[in-house]
């Protein structure tokens, strides 16, 4: 990279840094392009901002769920809550792409209307791409853009059992959102198919009965304690029509967060999504052979967590140590 | 010979301002028309004032824009209420226009008991086509029934709802659809209008029988007549067996039309006459099946406003029907004609389907709100798109026989359409102003707050919104406070369920392939805002192109209808689209673009191309490419291949890529 283009990526850095709308949009594009040019100064930015993410004092939260529960309109009571609170919100929304023209139709921000006045809040819609088990394999290295800007930055997916790659291994504190009268979310919970969540929340409390009943099977279901130990997960209802339980849900949020920066767990989590986006790259690109030639996924995993490098260049050092052994290379045209 | 008395004839009508509307409507009734039907502008419709923001190029331009008494005076000066019978085509806030109406009517001196007349009052459907809704569907149900309630028993004869299966057909819908979705709308009104418990038991035989309809006819006028046939009989049904109706005549079903504005092409729009024609057939051939109530549209619909002469046309084509054929002197003629009945019987029978299953999912509002609804109309319009593209349904002038003469039609200075006269909206906001100044602050303020309590003790909204009338209170305020206890809405989009087009048609193969190699050139997917911005409800289009660009393997960004300016400058920015795409169908698309492009100037991206689609006049387009618009597509562009394929040219040209063979 040329002097300039490397001064240009410091500058944009420090513009994300004090939450310039347009330098952050900017950033998300050059994450987004894959041309090679652009894939080193995402590197470079990536670089700059790794810092940030280690900044525990911004919490990184997913809310997923089965389609139609009401995710982006709780999300957009949240936002509401998060403002009033003078937090900055950034928002990263996961929809699903066709599998026959691989475009894809993002309509969430409809049910996020937001002051469009407001700074303190910045959508970015994202297409699954057919990539990374349903989340957007952009998502890793946006979320670290985004908290260099942002208090909170929230990935809302659709999650509706195994086959989807859990939010969960890559946020601060997973809400999973449950639809009121269907038993499938009980059903995930017991037979395992679903991580345990930080929080459960049934939507739509304004159903009454239905919702009452749901609140009660997904308590009973859940062995309280989260595996992550030392946190017991609460279920909450909430309704993002009327408003209620909304206040209460950034609360247990907050908590949450907090119980993880005082365990001092949060840095290490944090190290932890960047492994496993890293071991997922390259599991999507190599399979489990590849992985195998890296010495197997717990070392993998183990190697990653331990060092402090960039994203882009642990993984295209992993990815050259691929191709350089003897490992057939498929669907590398991905990149 | 004994001859039918004809059915009220009317156009749809209204523009500019009070004063020029009520100049329009005595023209019309001097020329033989027997009923008026009012068109309002879109803040009328959507609660905002003339000089509010959002009003802004929308003010007197698909109706009339009415503030106050004051306006709505104007309107109908030298006018009688008392002989009157109007038709108001008013959802979101129709309780209040209706309260300008009797306001007016005392002035007048009439007796408001005598006032006859039709409130469209029809807000569900509003969510689902057209647009004008503005609070969630509990509340909107909520005023709806308030209003039927007041007129049953304070203005007897009024329609206060007039039950629309016309937009659905608009927004896509199949005959068995547009008939199970007003049916069920039909029964969700009359359903909280027996559980509000405003009407004594005994009494609500009558408010089945003010319900009345409005409805569509399209261009396959046999299957249309048959549809009103079932209509009838489904409605008769509902009325004795669901509400226990004796009375058969409470138990008619009493329609309006409007006939198809959907297949009314921009190409070659003379031939829209014979259009309009076949589809009047549809709706009187039929005796015991026939409209009460006929507006047609004027032929050149899809090119832009209608001018006096264009209504004037189609108010005679009514009567040549009604007056020179002998279609009036003879009984039913399709009785006993065993195609008819077998074809009523199967669309009874899908209907019936439809409202069974509606009703399984907890009725047409829980129905509306999660979206199922809009996705059904959705799917359907998009197979019609998918049909005439295919060549499968053809379109005369459009998909086949394209070639024509030139048309003396179109020429000339006004190019074949009506010019809203540009002071109107700067002369509507200075009248405004003077009004407020001159009002007793006192009397607004009181009416406000009896209305505040109103609306939130859970009483009937009319009488004090006729007192907000009175006192001089404004569209905008009265809204306004129920705005702040309601709260607004927005409804689903309804396109993303939509399945993906997997045909293997070559044309789209090949856009596809054009996004794909733009998407790798430029290093990521390609990626549209399509936006409609201002108070323009009609999001067809919109939907369409939405569900076109993901089929062609663009990301598309829609976020449904009524945004500002600002709101899209910020999405196109946040979301990194490579192009926006907007859509306008109200005839306010210069002032929306001028707001838009400075909206985007002031947050650094006025690189990102725009393009166009709505009724866009040929001047107005001409203007649009002038100012930087990189396309302009109107009704006659009906490939969207084509339009995709020119969007990735565009978005190629933009970012300084060779053109692809």
């Amino acid at each position: 990279m040329s002097t300039s283009a490397a001064t240009q990526v410091s500058d944009l850095a420090a513009a994300i840094a004090k939450g310039k709308r347009a330098a952050l949009a900017e950033a998300l594009n050059l994450l987004d392009d894959r041309r090679p040019a652009a894939r080193q100064q995402s590197a470079a930015l990536l670089a700059h901002l790794q810092s940030e993410y280690s900044n525990t004092c911004s919490h990184l939260i997913g809310i997923t769920g089965p389609p139609g529960v009401g995710k982006s309109s709780l999300s957009a009571a949240l936002i509401a809550v998060w403002r009033q609170r003078g937090l900055r919100v950034g928002i990263l929304a996961v929809d699903p792409s066709s599998p026959f023209s691989g475009g894809a139709l993002l309509g969430d921000r409809v049910r996020m209307q937001t002051n469009s006045e407001d700074d303190g809040v910045f959508v970015r819609s994202l297409s699954s791409r057919g990539q990374f088990g349903g989340l957007s394999a952009e998502v890793w290295p946006m979320c670290i853009v985004m908290l260099a800007g942002f208090d909170i930055v929230l990935i809302e997916t659709v999650g509706v059992g195994q086959r989807e790659v859990d939010v969960s291994r890559l946020c601060d504190t997973t809400c999973y959102v449950a639809q009121p009268g269907s038993g499938d979310s009980v059903q995930f919970l017991k037979a395992g198919i679903l991580e345990v969540p930080h929080i459960l929340v049934v939507n739509k409390k304004d159903m009454g009965a239905v919702a009452q009943r749901t609140l009660s099977e997904l308590g009973n279901a859940l062995n309280a304690e989260h595996p992550d130990g030392q946190w017991q997960v609460p279920v909450l209802a909430t309704s993002a029509m009327n408003g209620s339980g909304i206040e209460a849900l950034a609360d247990v949020m907050a908590h949450h967060h907090q119980s993880l920066q005082e365990r001092k767990r949060l840095a290490r989590r944090r190290r932890s999504y960047q492994a496993y986006w890293i071991h997922k790259r390259l599991e999507e690109e190599f399979g489990s052979f590849g992985i195998d030639k890296l010495g197997g996924e717990k070392a993998l995993l183990e190697q990653l967590q331990s060092q402090d490098m960039d994203l882009f260049k642990q993984y295209d050092s992993l990815r050259q140590q691929c191709c350089n052994g003897e490992v057939d290379k498929h669907e590398s045209d991905n990149d | 010979m004994q001859r039918d008395r004809p059915w009220l004839m009317r156009t749809y009508s209204g523009h500019s301002s009070a004063k020029a509307s009520n100049e329009l409507y005595r023209t019309n009734l001097s020329r033989g028309q027997t009923g008026l039907s009012v068109a309002f502008d879109l803040p009328t419709q959507t609660g905002y004032d003339s000089d509010h923001p959002l009003a802004r190029g929308e003010v007197g331009k698909v109706g009339v824009p009415v503030n106050h008494i004051g306006d709505m005076e104007a309107l109908f000066d030298q006018i009688p209420l008392g002989e009157m019978n109007t038709s108001m085509t008013i959802n979101a806030t129709a309780p209040w226009l209706l309260a300008l109406y009797v306001a007016v009517a005392e002035r007048q001196g009439v007796d408001p008991g005598q006032l006859q007349g039709t409130t469209q009052n029809d807000v569900l459907k509003e969510y689902l086509s057209r647009g004008t809704y503005i609070f969630p569907p509990e509340p909107s149900v909520r005023l709806t029934t308030d209003l039927i309630a007041y007129t049953v028993k304070n203005i007897p004869k009024w329609n206060p709802t007039n039950i629309c299966s016309y937009h659905l057909q608009e927004a896509g819908a199949t005959p068995t659809q547009e008939l199970a979705y007003a049916l069920s709308t039909a029964t969700a009104i009359l359903d909280a209008v027996q559980a509000s418990g405003q009407i004594p038991a005994d009494r609500f035989q009558q408010v089945v029988g003010r319900i009345s309809f409005f409805v569509n006819a399209g261009i396959r006028f046999v299957e249309e007549t048959c549809k009103l046939r079932a209509f009838s009989r489904m409605w008769d049904e509902v009325a004795r067996n669901r509400y226990g109706v004796e009375d058969p005549k409470q138990r008619r079903f009493r329609y309006g039309v409007q006939v198809n504005s959907l297949g009314l092409t921009e190409s070659q729009p003379e031939n829209n006459v014979q259009r309009i024609v076949l589809e009047m057939l549809a709706v009187t051939l039929s005796k015991n099946a026939r409209a009460r109530a006929i507006q047609l549209p004027a032929w050149n619909e899809a090119l832009g406003l209608p001018r006096p002469w264009d209504q004037q046309w189609a108010l005679r084509m009514q009567q040549v029907l009604a007056l020179e054929t002998d279609l009036l002197e003879y009984g039913d003629l399709l009785d006993g004609s065993p195609v008819v009945e077998a074809k009523v019987l199967e669309l009874i029978a899908g209907a019936q389907q439809e409202m069974d299953n509606v009703a399984a999912h907890g009725g047409m509002v829980t129905c509306i709100d999660n979206g199922y609804v809009k996705r059904e109309l959705v799917q359907s319009h998009t197979r019609r798109m998918r049909n005439i593209e295919s060549g499968d349904l053809k379109i005369v002038g459009v998909n086949c026989y394209q070639e024509t003469a030139a048309s003396p039609l179109t020429g000339g200075e006004e190019s074949g359409i009506m010019k809203v006269d540009e002071l109107a909206e700067r002369e509507q906001i200075a009248a405004l102003q003077a009004f407020r100044a001159t009002r007793q602050q006192g009397a607004v303020d009181g009416a406000l707050a009896l209305l505040r309590a109103a609306a939130n003790d859970g009483s009937n909204i009319m009488p004090s919104s006729i007192q907000c009338a009175r006192a001089g209170v404004t569209t905008g305020e009265w809204s306004e406070v129920l705005r702040a206890v309601f709260g607004e809405y927005r409804a689903p989009t309804g396109i993303d369920f939509v399945a993906s087009d997997r045909s293997e048609s070559k044309a789209l193969e090949q856009v596809r392939e054009r996004v794909r190699a733009t998407s790798n050139e430029l290093g990521r997917p390609l990626r549209l805002l399509i936006g409609k911005p201002g108070l323009d409800g009609h999001s067809n289009g919109a939907e369409q192109i939405a569900v076109k660009g993901r089929d062609s393997g663009f990301e598309i960004v829609y976020e449904g209808i009524r945004l500002t300016a600002s709101q899209i400058a910020r999405a196109a920015q946040e979301e990194g689209v490579h192009l926006i795409g907007l859509s306008v169908l109200s005839g306010s698309h210069l002032e929306l673009v001028e707001d838009i492009h400075n909206e985007l100037e002031a947050i650094g991206c006025k690189d990102i191309p725009l393009v166009i689609g709505g009724i866009i006049p040929q001047d107005d387009a001409r203007q649009l490419l002038d100012r930087g618009l990189k396309a302009v597509f109107t009704p006659k562009d009906v490939d969207m291949n084509i339009i995709m394929s020119t969007m990735v040219t565009i978005i190629r040209q933009v970012n300084g890529l060779e053109p692809l063979a």
